[in-house]
C-alpha cells in the first residue's frame, strides 16, 4: 500500500470542511442559549432583592415579592416527589429485575417512553378531569398529582436503565450465596444503582419545576399566602406566565426575577446530577 | 511436615489417590438444554470430597454450564433445563423440591470477574452469613476475621474493614469474593475461571489458597489455563462439544491422556 | 475435530521437528562411531580407531546443544502430554547416546593397544556381538525418527541375545588367559571391549524403553530381559 499524497490531501481538506460546518452549527445553537441566559440574567438580576423572598405577589401597581409562589412551588414539588419517586423506583425495579426479557416489559417501557414525551398540557387536562372536576375546585393536590405524573416516567426510565446496567454477575454473586431475590434487590442492586436513581430523581425535579401548562389546569394560582395544598396554590411558573402577559412594569420585573430563580434552580439540579454521575464513573 | 509429604505422595501416585476419597457429588447421565440446544450430553462424573477437580476444554464446551448446574444457577433463566442426576448425600440436586437458598449455602460459587458488593469489606462478608445464621456482633466479627484469614486477605484489609470493597485491587477483590463464599461455610466451592482477570502474582496467591482450602472444601474449578489445572487439580475433566471426553488424575491427564482429543487439546493442536 | 495433528503454533512444531532431527543426527554419529570401533577391533584397523576418538568430542558437543535446546523448550513452551514425554525422552536418549559414544571411544582406544599383540585365536564371538549391538542401535535410532514402538520392543527383546554372547565370550577369554599367561593383557582388553559392547546394548535398550514410553504414554510392560550372568561365572582351571 503506497502512501498517496493526493489522497491524503483530499482527506485533510474534507476534514477541515466537515469540522468547520460542525463548529458553525454548534456556535449557532450556543448563540441562542447564551442570548436567553444572558437576557434572563440581565433582566432578572436587576429585579432580585430581599422582598422577593419575604413578600407576597402584589396587586397591579404595588411592590411585592414571590414568597407565596416559591412556597407553593416547593410544596407541590415535594409532594410530587413523595408520590412519584417510590412508585417510579418500584416500577423501574420491576421492569429491570422481575420482568426481564418478557414482552410485557418491552410494552411497558414503550408506553413509559410515550408518557415521557407526552405534552404536559395533556397531563394537565387529564388531572383536571381526574381531580379538579370531581372535587369542584383547583388545588395544590391536583398540581402535585400532575407534577408526579410528569416525574414518574423519568424516574421509571432512569431506575430501569441504571439497574439494567448492573452486570448480571453481581446478581448471580448475591444469589450464589443463597440470597432470596428480594434480598438481592434491596441489599445489592439498589445500593449499586443508588447514584443513578438519585440522578434520575434530580433530573425529574429539574423537569417538573419549570412546568406551567399542567399547573394552569390544576393548582391555578393564589394571590394570597397559603401552604395548604387543599387550596389553589401559587407557583412560580404560573405567576411568571400571568405577570409576563400583564401590562404592568412591576409585574414584568417580578416575572424576570422568577424566571432567573427557576433557571438557577434547574441549572443547579442538573449540575449536581452530573456531579453525582461523574463520581460514580 | 509429614502431612505435606503424604499429600505430595498421593498427588504423585495419581489415580490411586482419587479412589481413596469418597465422592461428594456424583453426576449421572446429565443432559442440559439451552432451549432446544443440548449443551451437555450424558455427563457422568464424580467429584471427590476435599479434592480439586479442574474442568478444561475449549470455550463453549459446556464446562461452565456444568458448574452452573451444580448450584442451580441456571434456574434464573427461562428455557434452561437439566435432566439426569446430580447426587449429593443421597438427594438429587435437580429435584424441584430442593430449597435453592439452602443448596447455594452448601455449594458456593466464585465468578470469573471479581464481584464485590457496593458496601464495606465487612458487610460484604457479613451479607452471606446473615442470610443463613443469626450471629451476635462478636461472633460475626470472629467469622469475618476467620474467613478473611482463610482467604489470605486479613492482613491486607484488617485496618480498612469499614471502607468500601470497591477500593480493593482486583486480586484482593477476588480473594474477598472467596472469603465471602467460605464465610457461609459451604461444603463445595465452585470457581469459574477465578483468575482469568488477575495478574500472575495474584493468580499464584489464589492457587495457593485453593491448595489450602481443599483440606476443608471440595473444590471444582473451571479454567482455560492448562498449567493452572496442572498446578491445582487432583482430578481433571476434559470437555469437548458438550461431552465429557475424559476424566482422570491430573498426573495421568497431563502426561499420558488416554483420548486422542484430550491429547490434541492440551498440547495445543486444535482449539 | 480436525484430523491434522500439527501444532497451532508453527514455531513450536518446528522446534519439535528440530529436536527430532538433532537426536537423529546425534544417533547417526554415534552409530558410525560404534561401527568404526568394531571395525577397529575386528579388522585391527588403527585408522578407524583414530577417527572414532576424533569424532567423540563432536558427539559431546551435540549432547550439550540438545540439552540446552530441551531446557529452552521446557521453559518457553511448557509442553504437556505427548510433547512433554517426547521432549523429556529426547533429553534421556541424548544421555544414553553420549554414553554409547564414550564406550565406542573406549573400545577404539583399547583396539589400538590390542594392535601390539598377536592373537592366537579368532575374534568370531566378538564380531558377532558387535554386529548384533550395531543392529540394535541402528534399529532403535531409526525407530526414533518414525516413532516405531514395534521396533523398540524388538530391540528391547534382542538385548538378551547380546547378553548371551557376552557370557560365552567371558568364559572363552578367561579360558585363553588360563591357557597362557601371555594372553592376559590382550584378553583383559578384549574383556573390557566385550563389556563395553554389552553396555552399548544396554543403552540401546534404555533408548527403546524411553521411546516406547514417549510414544505410548505407558512404560514398556514386564521385566526387562537380563541375560548377563557373567557376574556369577566361575571358570575353574583344568586340574592337571
Amino acid at each position: 500500500m503506497a502512501y498517496s499524497r493526493a489522497l491524503h490531501r483530499r482527506r485533510q481538506a474534507t476534514n477541515v470542511i466537515g469540522l468547520g460546518v460542525a463548529t458553525l452549527a454548534t456556535l449557532f445553537g450556543l448563540v441562542w442559549l447564551v442570548w436567553i441566559l444572558g437576557t434572563t440574567l440581565y433582566k432578572g438580576a436587576g429585579a432580585i432583592d430581599m422582598r422577593l423572598f419575604t413578600q407576597m405577589t402584589p396587586p397591579p401597581g404595588e411592590d411585592g415579592g414571590l414568597l407565596n409562589a416559591i412556597v407553593g412551588s416547593t410544596v407541590m414539588i415535594v409532594l410530587a416527589v413523595a408520590f412519584g419517586t417510590p412508585v417510579g423506583v418500584m416500577a423501574g425495579t420491576w421492569l429491570a429485575e422481575y420482568a426481564h426479557g418478557r414482552a410485557i416489559a418491552e410494552a411497558i417501557r414503550f408506553i413509559n417512553d410515550i408518557l415521557l414525551s407526552a405534552p404536559s398540557i395533556v397531563i394537565g387536562l387529564f388531572v383536571y378531569a381526574l381531580v379538579v372536576q370531581p372535587s369542584g375546585h383547583f388545588s395544590g393536590w391536583a398540581g402535585a398529582v400532575a407534577l408526579a405524573m410528569l416525574l414518574l416516567p423519568v424516574v421509571v426510565r432512569t431506575s430501569d436503565e441504571t439497574m439494567r446496567l448492573i452486570p448480571g454477575t453481581l446478581r448471580e454473586a448475591a444469589l450464589a450465596l443463597g440470597a432470596p431475590k428480594w434480598r438481592m434487590v434491596t441489599s445489592v442492586i439498589w445500593p449499586a444503582a443508588r447514584t443513578g436513581i438519585l440522578t434520575g430523581i434530580l433530573l425529574a425535579i429539574a423537569r417538573i419545576s419549570g412546568e406551567t401548562a399542567p399547573l394552569l389546569f390544576t393548582a391555578l394560582n393564589n394571590q394570597y399566602w397559603t401552604a395548604n395544598p387543599g387550596n389553589p396554590l401559587a407557583n412560580l411558573p404560573v405567576v411568571i406566565f400571568q405577570f409576563a402577559l400583564s401590562p404592568y412594569d412591576q409585574w414584568h420585573r417580578l416575572a424576570w426575577a422568577g424566571a432567573l430563580l427557576m433557571t438557577v434552580l434547574v441549572l443547579m439540579l442538573s449540575v449536581s446530577a452530573r456531579a453525582a454521575l461523574g463520581r460514580r464513573k | 511436615m509429614a502431612e505435606a509429604e503424604a499429600r505430595i505422595s498421593t498427588s504423585l501416585t495419581g489415580t490411586a489417590a482419587l479412589e481413596e476419597s469418597a465422592p461428594q457429588i456424583a453426576i449421572r447421565n446429565l443432559d442440559f438444554f439451552y432451549g432446544s440446544n443440548r449443551a451437555l450430553k450424558g455427563i457422568n462424573l464424580s467429584l471427590p470430597a476435599r479434592q480439586v477437580t479442574a474442568m478444561i476444554g475449549p470455550s463453549g464446551c459446556g464446562k461452565s454450564t456444568l458448574l452452573r448446574v451444580l448450584n442451580r444457577m441456571y434456574d434464573l433463566y427461562p428455557n434452561q433445563r437439566a435432566t439426569g442426576e446430580v447426587m449429593m448425600e443421597g438427594r438429587n440436586l435437580l429435584d424441584a423440591s430442593i430449597d435453592l437458598n439452602e443448596l447455594r449455602s452448601r455449594i458456593g460459587m466464585v465468578f470469573q470477574k471479581p464481584t464485590p458488593f457496593p458496601m464495606s469489606v465487612y458487610d460484604n462478608i457479613a451479607f452471606g452469613v446473615k442470610l443463613h445464621e443469626r450471629l451476635s456482633k462478636s461472633a460475626m466479627d470472629e467469622r469475618v476475621e476467620w474467613s478473611l484469614a482463610r482467604a489470605a486477605l486479613w492482613e491486607e484489609v484488617k485496618d480498612r474493614l469499614g471502607s468500601s470493597a470497591m477500593g480493593l485491587s482486583g486480586g484482593q477483590q477476588q480473594r474477598l469474593c472467596i472469603a465471602r463464599t467460605i464465610a457461609v461455610r459451604p461444603e463445595v466451592i465452585l470457581l469459574d475461571e477465578p483468575t482469568s482477570a488477575l495478574d500472575p502474582i495474584s493468580t499464584l496467591k489464589i492457587e495457593e489458597l485453593i491448595d489450602e482450602l481443599k483440606r476443608d472444601f471440595t473444590i471444582v474449578i473451571v479454567t482455560h489455563n492448562m498449567q493452572q489445572a496442572a498446578r491445582c487439580a487432583d482430578q481433571v475433566a476434559f470437555f469437548y462439544l458438550g461431552e465429557l471426553v475424559e476424566a482422570g488424575s491430573a498426573t495421568q491427564m497431563f502426561t499420558a491422556p488416554r483420548e486422542r482429543r484430550t491429547q490434541d487439546y492440551i498440547t495445543g493442536r486444535f482449539g | 475435530m480436525p484430523e491434522s495433528t500439527e501444532h497451532i503454533v508453527k514455531s513450536y512444531e518446528q522446534e519439535l521437528h528440530r529436536l527430532r532431527s538433532l537426536i537423529t543426527e546425534m544417533g547417526g554419529l554415534v552409530e558410525s562411531e560404534v561401527a568404526l570401533a568394531c571395525q577397529a577391533v575386528i579388522d585391527r584397523d588403527d585408522a578407524a580407531a583414530a577417527s572414532v576418538v576424533e569424532a567423540d568430542p563432536k558427539v559431546d558437543a551435540l549432547e550439550q546443544q540438545i540439552q540446552q535446546f530441551v531446557i529452552r523448550m521446557l521453559a518457553l513452551r511448557q509442553p504437556m502430554a505427548q510433547d512433554l514425554r517426547l521432549i523429556v525422552a529426547g533429553l534421556r536418549i541424548t544421555g544414553d547416546l553420549e554414553r554409547i559414544g564414550d564406550y565406542a571411544a573406549n573400545v577404539a582406544k583399547r583396539s589400538m593397544v590390542l594392535g601390539q599383540f598377536t592373537l592366537p585365536f579368532a575374534l568370531t564371538g566378538l564380531a558377532n556381538m558387535g554386529r548384533l549391538v550395531q543392529q540394535s542401535l541402528k534399529t532403535v535410532i531409526d525407530a526414533i525418527g518414525e516413532e516405531d514402538t514395534d521396533a523398540a520392543v524388538q530391540v528391547w527383546r534382542s538385548d538378551e541375545e547380546v547378553d548371551g554372547i557376552y557370557n560365552a565370550l567371558f568364559r572363552e577369554l578367561i579360558t585363553y588367559m588360563m591357557e597362557d599367561p601371555r594372553n592376559i593383557t590382550p584378553c583383559t582388553h578384549l574383556l573390557f571391549i566385550a563389556k563395553n559392547l554389552e553396555r552399548i546394548g544396554d543403552h540401546a535398550t534404555n533408548i527403546a524403553e524411553t521411546l516406547y514410553y514417549a510414544v505410548k504414554g505407558e512404560p514398556l510392560a514386564g521385566i526387562r530381559p537380563k541375560g548377563d550372568t557373567s557376574a556369577y561365572a566361575v571358570v575353574r582351571p583344568p586340574s592337571e
